[in-house]
């Protein structure tokens, strides 16, 4: 049933965005109020959330190792798994954000008769996860030409790369098929591998649908439900919004503002979701931090600050009363002044 | 907070990543919202209505060109009882004569660059052709 409420979340979104943007003034609402709260909310909850991590101490230095660390010259070291200096953590970060390396890893362990259990990398998750994220990089890229004035060339590069198979007239993009492809992938695999499934949750199905929600929408709108849809009062609008003079030139069509409306609800959930790993990714321990927890002491941040207490300072401390108590003292109490 | 050094740095190139659409029409000059030329010969009707042209004339040119090049089907379209050559130069290009100021002020306003023009001509390009040869 998980599933099932992120499809009525979405469907429930499209419904509010398609009807209430037909009501008169709503257009407001929906074009230009809330994709700047929407914004907001991203931006300040993101920078909330990354601030918040960093108050959160890391006692130790806690990198997964998947090889060799850096031991004896005649051992060879695995600098990429075990990363001893800063430029081999960077080039572990970088591959890691770029490609995806941990996904790459991902091994399935299977029984087969015999009993026979065999571990395998499976490459399933990883294909999905690099086409849906690029296709994703790409179109965000690509629609800065509505909010950009004027387009700078490099968009225009970025387009011509993303439509080059000239199909049809708009184009079809090879990123619109990349992200639904990749979307319904990486649901169907939530949906199908039994392990993934029983540890799925609605947090993890109702980004993805609503991501299916934005692609399919957009795609719609481009293609196919062009009643309303010039380009030119939309790019009027997005660019007035960047430069804080929004206009509504004239009326747009109803799936503009689901597409639009779907956004600002994937951009406001953004920073209260599982979606946060963007920033995650940077933060996270395990990958960003040296493999020297032999080379290098480790101090825990939170620990009090505890001097070193000798016996004699300890006997200094105490003597009087240890005296007192008949407790033997290496060094005997200075005799009385008064009694002289 | 910890390793403020690298995370306060790492904050502010995604505050600017994000916004960089604010801080580049800030630094650019704006173009003017184009306005297609209206037909130099006065012109008043087309083969749909403006907003349907203004919305999908990219399909109807490709459905053209498909019937045209692929189904050999040159029959020209009837509306209001005034018949259209289905063509880019042999219908639109008849009314909208001036290229740079009918196609290309919106196309470049929103970084539209439709591939009619590989093989199309603009009436003056095609004048000046018929004159050198």
């Amino acid at each position: 049933m998980k599933y099932a409420f992120s499809f009525l979340a979405v469907i429930a979104l499209v419904l509010i965005a398609g009807l209430g943007s037909q009501i008169p003034g709503m257009p407001y609402l929906f074009g230009v109020a809330l994709p700047y709260l929407a914004l907001m909310i991203f931006l300040g909850g993101c920078v909330y959330r990354v601030v918040q991590w960093a108050k959160s101490p890391v006692p130790f230095s806690i990198q997964t190792t998947c090889g060799q660390g850096k031991s004896l010259d005649f051992i060879k070291h695995d600098r990429l798994e075990a990363p001893n200096t800063t430029a081999e953590v960077v080039a572990r970060m970088f591959l890691e954000i770029v490609t995806f390396r941990s996904l790459f890893r991902n091994t399935k362990s299977e029984i087969y008769d015999g009993p026979q259990i065999t571990y395998e990398s499976s490459k399933w998750l990883w294909m999905f996860a690099l086409i849906f994220h690029y296709s994703f990089l790409v179109i965000v890229v690509r629609h800065m030409r509505l909010f950009l004035d004027p387009v700078p060339v490099w968009i225009s590069w970025l387009e011509y790369g993303d439509g080059l198979f000239q199909v049809g007239a708009p184009t079809w993009y090879i990123t619109d098929i990349g992200l639904l492809a990749g979307v319904a992938l990486l649901f169907s695999r939530r949906l199908i591998t039994r392990h993934v499934r029983f540890i799925s949750l609605m947090n993890d199905y109702f980004p993805l649908v609503l991501i299916f929600g934005i692609a399919l929408s957009g795609i719609l709108m481009r293609y196919f439900l062009r009643t309303d849809i010039d380009i030119v009062n939309i790019k009027q609008l997005a660019v007035g919004l960047v430069t804080f003079s929004p206009t509504i030139g004239a009326e747009i069509g109803a799936i503009f503002y689901i597409h639009l409306f779907l956004v600002c609800a994937l951009l406001a959930y953004f920073p209260f979701s599982k979606l946060m790993h963007f920033a995650g990714v940077f933060m996270s321990p395990t990958r960003n931090m040296k493999n020297t927890s032999r080379a290098k002491r480790h101090i825990n941040p939170w620990n009090p600050r505890i001097l070193p207490h000798s016996y004699a300072g300890y006997e200094d401390e105490f003597r009087e009363f240890m005296v007192d108590a008949g407790i033997p003292v290496e060094k005997e109490l200075a005799p009385k002044k008064d009694e002289d | 907070m910890y390793n403020k050094r690298t995370i306060i740095p790492g904050l502010a190139i995604f505050v600017l990543f994000v916004t960089f659409p604010l801080w580049f029409n800030a630094f650019s000059t704006a173009s003017t919202v184009p306005k297609t030329e209206l037909p130099p010969g006065g012109e008043k009707q087309c083969v749909a209505s403006a907003s349907e042209m203004r919305a999908s004339h990219m399909a109807l040119l490709n459905e053209w060109r498909d019937e045209v090049l692929r189904d050999g089907g040159r029959i020209a379209v009837t509306v209001n009882g005034k018949e259209y050559r289905k063509g880019l130069q042999m219908a639109c290009m008849q009314c909208h004569t001036n290229k740079e100021k009918f196609c290309d002020s919106c196309h470049e306003y929103v970084s539209v660059t439709p591939y009619c023009w590989d093989c199309h001509l603009t009436p003056t390009a095609a004048a000046e052709k018929k004159e050198t040869h």
